[in-house]
């Protein structure tokens, strides 16, 4: 997968959780929670969801890695490779 | 609950000598009068809270003594010396007076766990202002609601929530007149209509004379949820302080040593009277953190700060359980002596995964925003009985009992057996009243001279007089600790263009307790789609934010109500969960 593809599965389970974020306006480099309004079970979702959609591991001891967007799409990049 | 599964206490268990140690002693010697000497009045005589919680301290040997200690993934810790607190404080008073703000306006902040939120609210209090915190995870329309209800006057919050969820809102706010901004957004320009919290905090002096409040003036204001209607703003007065302080002594142990983690945001009840104000009152330091929970960051905490007592809520508990058993073996609690929760009853399984991952079982605790402090609890001295609430505190009375149809109380003495919970009226932090709403005040006590309130919670008291809480007694849903009134979702939910109906639930989870479930049902010309339910979460979370928006929706052809019109949501919840539907003699044909 390349990492625009990547990208493009992680914004839709992000809209599958909260279907108000404008994905356009997301900035790739800042906290993902300081630009949307996400509690921390929407935030479990989405991981999980994330799992389940690219059948990728995400061990909790991980999680703390997974902060920004770009944090997130190259995370899943190196574990799909 | 049979007594095999009691937590007994031995000499063993206790790290520090516990401020409470003959149950019975203890509570028939002490009296709330007494306990306020303890705590410092203004020179005139009067009381208020930041007084007695910082420029008391300030003013003697606890100045240099760190108060607050903030935590922050991306800075060093941020110390706050109690005589910097008071210093601040009185800044943010000042600024308050240059407003024109007087003594019992309100002023609201909203905002993350940053400092600036812990000198307003102490500030506001110094001033004689009435301040309410509200979570940050709120969406505009609850914020709205609120800033309404309590005719706040002056808010403080930051540019990023500012943009994002009042700013267009804004023209509904009428009384809202000053916005005092926190930039956390380097390089943009003030927004139009806000003021540079810095910049006035700079210009104001360092020093102040508290306002000259007593103890039954008006101080904090907390917003709960009901069944129906809008949310209610339950006030407390100065006075609240000495429950505060009394019971922090009783259910947390605290001594002056003490490093005190209180994880709840100051946006919930707890998080202001044991995440501010009470850790003050016994000058010990405080550990806030700035960031979402994150297990592996948590253990790193209750270790590398040393925290020796710790104060959280089950949703956490069970967070941690769920990462594992794992992450929690890289890391150390010798200095940890003392853990208790809030927030919902706390499963068996939980206290006792305390005791073999932390090393001390959890101590479960229960009050809520009316009752302004800790009432009922599991406390250090005495065993605990794991998924009771423990037992009534010194100064606090309960009672298990009926209310009946003609407005009576009867007492039941019987143990095991299932009623409402009610307390004695009369402690420091019992709320004073609804905000614009005596009706619904009055409602809340019954018995010979109204001397019970009623706590709308159903629990049971065993014969060795230990509390279990069994359900609300009304639709009240009850999520990661935090009450959300159904009506204020189904409301926004009936707002969007496609629905006609909607009915609130809270759908059972393991890990937050319960979930917002809704069921709408849509208006002629709208048809059921994935495309639709995701168009109306959207709408939802938009409005209320993410911590009030409902987490699932799901459509019916209508919903069930009962023949006067009012929408049955204990029979949504029935067939939810596939449980009895119980009396349905109320329920209109075709539901």
């Amino acid at each position: 997968m390349t990492q625009t593809d990547i990208r493009a599965v992680v914004l839709a389970t992000l809209k599958s959780i909260a279907p108000e974020v404008e994905v356009d306006a997301l900035s790739g480099d800042r906290p993902l929670r300081n630009q949307v309004d996400l509690d921390s079970m929407d935030w479990l979702n989405f991981l999980l969801g994330l799992n389940k959609r690219l059948k990728v591991e995400i061990p909790e001891a991980d999680y703390r890695k997974l902060v920004t967007l770009d944090d997130v799409v190259a995370y899943l990049q190196a574990k799909v490779d | 609950m049979g007594s095999s599964s009691v937590i007994r206490k031995t000499a063993d268990d206790l790290r520090a000598v516990p401020n409470w140690a003959d149950y019975a002693a203890e509570r028939s010697d002490f009296s709330w009068q007494a306990a306020s000497r303890e705590l410092a009045n203004l020179p005139d005589g009067g009381f208020n809270i930041a007084h007695a919680a910082v420029d008391a301290h300030a003013a003697g040997r606890l100045s240099e003594k760190v108060a607050l200690r903030f935590l922050a993934l991306d800075a060093a810790a941020h110390d706050v010396s109690y005589g910097e607190l008071a210093r601040l404080s009185s800044r943010f008073a000042n600024v308050l007076a240059q407003l024109g703000v007087a003594k019992g306006e309100r002023v609201f902040v909203l905002a993350g766990r940053i400092p600036e939120l812990y000198v307003a609210v102490l500030g506001s209090l110094k001033h004689g202002a009435v301040v309410s915190s509200l979570f940050s995870a709120f969406g505009p329309e609850p914020i709205a609601t609120r800033v309404n209800l309590g005719a706040c006057r002056v808010l403080v919050t930051t540019d990023r929530l500012y943009e994002r969820k009042v700013a267009q809102w804004r023209d509904k706010m009428p009384t809202l007149e000053h916005v005092l901004l926190v930039r956390e957004e380097s390089g943009t320009a003030i927004p139009a209509g806000t003021l540079d919290l810095a910049a006035l905090m700079d210009a104001a002096s360092d020093t102040c004379t508290p306002a000259a409040t007593t103890a039954e003036d008006m101080a904090l204001l907390h917003f709960t949820s009901g069944t129906t209607g809008t949310p209610k703003g339950a006030v407390h007065v100065h006075g609240a302080a000495v429950a505060h302080y009394v019971t922090a002594r009783y259910a947390l142990d605290l001594h002056p040593d003490d490093i005190f983690w209180c994880t709840a945001d100051p946006g919930w009840v707890t998080g202001t009277s044991y995440g501010i104000i009470a850790p003050l009152l016994h000058g010990v330091t405080s550990i806030i953190d700035r960031e979402e929970f994150d297990a592996e960051r948590w253990y790193g905490i209750l270790q590398d700060e040393g925290v020796t007592v710790w104060y959280t809520a089950p949703t956490a508990i069970r967070m941690l359980m769920k990462a594992g058993a794992e992450i929690p073996r890289k890391y150390q609690f010798p200095n940890l002596r003392f853990i208790a929760s809030v927030g919902e009853p706390l499963n068996p399984e939980a206290v006792r995964w305390g005791k073999e991952v932390l090393g001390l079982p959890i101590h479960d605790n229960w009050w809520q925003t009316e009752t302004g402090g800790i009432m009922i609890a599991n406390t250090a001295a005495f065993d605990i009985k794991p998924g009771s609430m423990g037992r009534p505190l010194p100064g606090i009375d309960a009672a298990i009992v009926k209310h009946n149809e003609d407005g009576t109380l009867t007492l039941i003495d019987t143990p095991d057996t299932e009623g409402e919970l009610a307390l004695k009226a009369g402690w420091p932090s019992m709320f004073r009243g609804y905000l614009n709403n005596a009706e619904r005040y009055r409602k809340c006590f019954a018995g010979p001279g109204n001397a019970w309130y009623l706590t709308g919670d159903l629990a049971k008291r065993d014969a060795d007089g230990y509390y279990w809480f069994v359900g609300r007694a009304d639709d009240v849903i009850k999520s990661a600790g935090h009450l959300i009134g159904p009506f204020e979702v189904e409301s926004a939910l009936m707002e969007h263009p496609a629905v006609a109906e909607a009915g609130v639930i809270g759908k059972p989870d393991p890990v937050v307790g319960e979930i917002v479930k809704a069921f709408v049902s849509l208006k002629s010309g709208f048809t059921d789609s994935e495309e639709l339910r995701r168009e109306l979460l959207g709408h939802a979370r938009k409005k209320l934010g993410a911590a009030v928006a409902p987490k699932e929706i799901a459509v019916l052809p209508t919903l069930p109500r009962t023949r006067s019109g009012k929408i049955m949501r204990r029979l949504l919840k029935a067939r939810e969960l596939g449980l009895p539907e119980g009396d349905l003699s109320t329920l209109e044909a075709g539901g």
